[in-house]
């Protein structure tokens, strides 16, 4: 019982790590210029893609994980100023049109690249399974679970600590006084695209070598990190972190007791629930509109 | 039992910590210009958007014809005859001049989404009408160069005009104006206030929120000043200006 | 104000009428059929996101929905076939209502997240719950019928798509141009507005969403019974974007754009069919460079350095 009720909870908590950093990306970009950027998951897919080919073109394991990570960050970057930067100010419908557009280009672009196969990384501590109360725990988990943990923690300080992360947040609360004082609020909207991708893409490595990936994982994994990110409450960092990490259990402990055909449909599920009953999410703000 | 057509209790609104409106009363007759006057912050923003729905109370009550309506939706009260236009412009620049004042028509008008489509005569007989009207009440407003402009077009003076147009196609029983004159001319100004009269004249009660003396002082047959929140005088044009309170308020304590 | 923008219709049933004789084969008919179909759905799908301002990511559930009720309900509940077309409408509208309530009381995307999860959790079942839909291998669609008499074959479809399709163009002029219509536009245009005027934003919207739910299931309906065979994919996310890409690049808003997006963007599929990567990649950069440079699409445009509206 117990050792069950663990083992979805170990593979719920290590997806969920990834779908937590997919979260904060969608969180980044939110706050700083209110676009929900459907081109994520892309990123994550990216990411993973893109170890894969470094890794079996002979580049050594530390510098495909680095180029893996800083593409998509230059994709991310390209997308800002190609697309985003051009629309400044558009409706809501515009930009999320766009984000979906790009998504299509960078999904087919991968497609057309490198097939339609799945693939898979080497897991970086090897696959020696580790016992825990009866339930096995991959080692990759662990390192997915450490890295995030990791970033997590630099973000933070990132936010609180330094200057560049308080503009961002500054921009994110608002947009106007932050360009009055002097704030360059489309750096920062450049700088978030750029972090987003990052993110996304390291998540997206490191949940490889466990769930391999495609040229189309992208779409479930952005969609299902977006959840997660309105869970929490869209443009809450630690909220996106806990609505991620939700998700992923939830669809763990689904999959595990009730049915695993309809795994990929509990997370969507969720977000009816939270649209329906509680749409700032768990920690979220309520708006409201001046006339 | 009052005659009051629009009345306010103990009307008051908070923000948080802050105070915007506290316990403000005032009876408002039919047929009369009432205006709404006070320095910035004084909220009178902030009591129009209260009685025309935008904002709930926290605490008092308004009534129409003795009837509570605070709280109300503003759909509502269009229902009940309660028409307003906005300091900074609402209007539907995706659409023409016109279909702009034949939206005001609205509540009025069969909407059956089937008629519509299936262009029911009834309904065809009725659009007819109904655009005779609009360039009836642009003509009122002043606009019938407009008659067949897109509202995009427009100046910010004209399309100002337009949405009293348009809520004049309400046919309501009180018109509130925000800031009738902010940001036009003396002429335009002259020619808006000028409109006011006009429309007071048909027998619909207007009540405004303004900034202009001249124009507050000229057209109004009662007076509210607002200070902080709070209301600090009411009564006609002649009463307010000698009010000490008022000119305290307006000029400083040793004017 | 209304004649002039009956003048395309009028093009465009002659062009119907005409069309059988100059079409080579019958896989030009097919294409015919199947862009008169997407541009009903596409009809629908623009008043929702062309004048009501809002956007649906997963109306592709609603076609699967009417699609699947044509196909389930006959084999294994033993409706009429007419019968089940309704039935698929009624689920959809009702779905669509359930789904718009609450949803309409916020702003901006999350009409956009509330059907986007719609859409997907509907494509999961479909393709699940093989027992009744055949599953990712789909089920066979019995044909329309009338006692004895069987509507199929390319040539029958073809008339009864053309005459649904003029019909549709003719209804939405119309709706647009009466107090409804404007209700809508002026939601578009300052809600502010439109509710100072005493129009029921909520109400409004969830007509208008219900109304293309119901066009999108209907549709799909038509389209299970013209191929005979439904799969798992007429409900996909693909093909919701598919369809608001073809609202976008026709003109959001705009009648005549949307049968001129469903019209090219059907088409397009099939130049690629076996370029399945450049496929997504170009509705991809469809998509972006309307956005960027078209955002109101190809027949507002037009019409706008012509000096008309549409």
């Amino acid at each position: 019982m117990l050792a069950q009720f663990l083992q979805f909870l170990f593979s719920g908590i290590t997806v969920g790590s990834t779908y937590a950093l997919a979260a904060l990306g969608f969180t980044l970009i939110y706050n700083a210029s209110h676009v929900i950027n459907f081109a994520q998951g892309e990123f994550i897919m990216l990411g993973g893609m893109l170890a894969v080919y470094f890794t079996s073109s002979g580049v050594s394991l530390p510098l495909a994980l680095l180029l893996s990570i800083a593409v998509p960050a230059l994709v991310g970057m390209l997308l800002e100023k190609v697309a985003i930067e051009r629309v400044k100010g558009a409706e809501p419908v515009t930009l999320i049109i766009i984000t979906i557009g790009a998504s299509l280009v960078l999904r087919g672009l991968v497609q057309i690249w490198l097939g339609k196969g799945t693939f898979s990384l080497p897991a970086f501590s090897g696959e020696e399974p580790i016992r825990v109360a009866g339930a096995t725990l991959m080692p990759q988990s662990l390192w997915v679970l450490g890295v995030t943990a990791i970033v997590v923690c630099g973000l933070w300080y990132f936010f609180a600590r330094t200057l560049a992360g308080k503009a961002m947040l500054a921009t994110s609360v608002n947009r106007e006084a932050a360009q009055l004082v002097g704030i360059n609020t489309d750096g920062v909207l450049f700088l978030s695209f750029a972090l987003s991708a990052a993110l996304g893409a390291l998540g997206g490595i490191l949940v490889t070598p466990i769930t391999l990936t495609s040229y189309d994982a992208g779409i479930m994994l952005g969609l299902k990190g977006f959840v997660g990110a309105v869970l929490g409450g869209l443009g809450n960092g630690l909220g996106a972190v806990v609505g991620g990490l939700i998700v992923g259990v939830l669809e763990a402990m689904g999959a595990g007791y009730l049915s695993s055909s309809y795994k990929d449909a509990i997370p969507f599920v969720l977000i009816l629930l939270i649209l329906f009953f509680r749409p700032s999410g768990l920690l979220g703000v309520k708006a409201t509109d001046r006339v | 039992m009052s005659t009051a057509l629009l009345e306010a209790r103990d009307l008051s609104i908070q923000f948080g910590g802050v105070k915007a409106v506290q316990n403000v009363s005032f009876q408002i007759d039919p047929g009369i210009v009432y205006a709404v006057i006070g320095p910035n912050g004084a909220g009178k923003t902030t009591l129009f958007n209260l009685i025309t729905g935008i904002y709930q109370p926290t605490a008092g009550s308004i009534l129409l014809d003795g009837q509570p309506i605070q709280g109300k939706a503003p759909e509502v009260l269009a229902q009940l005859g309660l028409a307003r236009t906005f300091q900074n412009l609402q209007v539907c620049l995706n659409m023409s001049a016109i279909e702009n004042v034949m939206l005001g028509a609205h509540l009025r008008l069969d909407r059956n989404l089937f008629k519509a489509a299936l262009r029911w005569p009834a309904l065809k007989a009725q659009d007819r009408a109904l655009v005779g009207e609009a360039i009836e009440l642009m003509r009122f407003v002043g606009l019938e160069p407009y008659t067949s402009a897109r509202a995009d077009s427009m100046s910010y003076g004209a399309l100002k005009r337009l949405e009293i147009a348009r809520a004049l196609a309400m046919r309501p029983r009180v018109l509130f104006l925000d800031e009738p004159a902010a940001g036009l001319n003396p002429k335009e100004t002259l020619e808006v206030d000028a409109l006011i009269r006009k429309v007071a004249d048909t027998g619909v009660t207007v009540v405004l929120v303004e900034h202009d003396m001249k124009m507050v002082m000229n057209l109004s047959d009662r007076i509210l000043v607002l200070d902080y929140g709070r209301k600090l005088a009411e009564g006609t044009a002649t009463e307010v200006r000698r009010n000490p309170d008022v000119i305290a308020a307006y000029l400083g304590a040793h004017a | 104000m209304n004649k002039p923008a009956y003048r395309g219709l009028y093009l465009i049933a002659a062009v119907l009428l005409l069309l059988p004789l100059v079409l080579p084969n019958s896989f030009y008919v097919d294409l015919a059929i199947r862009m008169a179909i997407n541009a009903v759905i596409v009809l629908g799908l623009n008043l929702l996101i062309g004048f009501a301002g809002q956007i649906s990511l997963g109306h592709a559930g609603f076609i699967g929905i009417g699609a699947y009720a044509s196909a389930a309900l006959p084999t294994h509940f033993g409706w009429h076939p007419l019968l089940a077309v309704a039935g698929g409408a009624v689920v959809a509208g009702i779905l669509a209502g359930a789904l718009s309530r609450p949803i309409f009381r916020l702003k901006g995307h999350y009409l956009a997240m509330a059907t986007l999860g719609l859409g997907i959790i509907i494509n999961i079942v479909v393709r699940n719950e093989a027992v009744w839909s055949g599953g990712p291998d789909g089920m066979a669609v019995p044909p329309m019928a009338f006692g004895s008499f069987e509507v199929s074959g390319d040539k029958a479809w073809y008339w009864i798509t053309a005459i649904l399709l003029c019909f549709s163009i003719w209804a939405s002029i119309n709706l647009i141009d009466s107090p409804f219509g404007r209700a809508l536009r002026a939601l578009n245009g300052s809600e502010v507005a439109s509710r100072v005027v005493g129009v029921q934003v909520a109400r409004y919207k969830l007509s208008v969403f219900v109304m293309s739910a119901m066009f999108a299931s209907v549709m799909g309906s038509v389209m299970a019974l013209y191929v005979g065979f439904v799969t798992p994919n007429i409900a996909d996310f693909f093909h919701s974007i598919e369809l608001v890409t073809m609202v976008v690049i026709g003109g959001m808003g705009s009648v005549y754009g949307s049968v001129l997006g469903a019209v090219l963007l059907t088409a397009l599929p099939q130049a690629l069919a076996s370029f399945e990567g450049w496929e997504t990649v170009l509705f991809g950069a469809i998509l972006m460079l309307c956005m960027i440079f078209l955002p109101r699409g190809l027949v507002p445009t037009l019409a706008a350095r012509l000096g008309k509206t549409t």
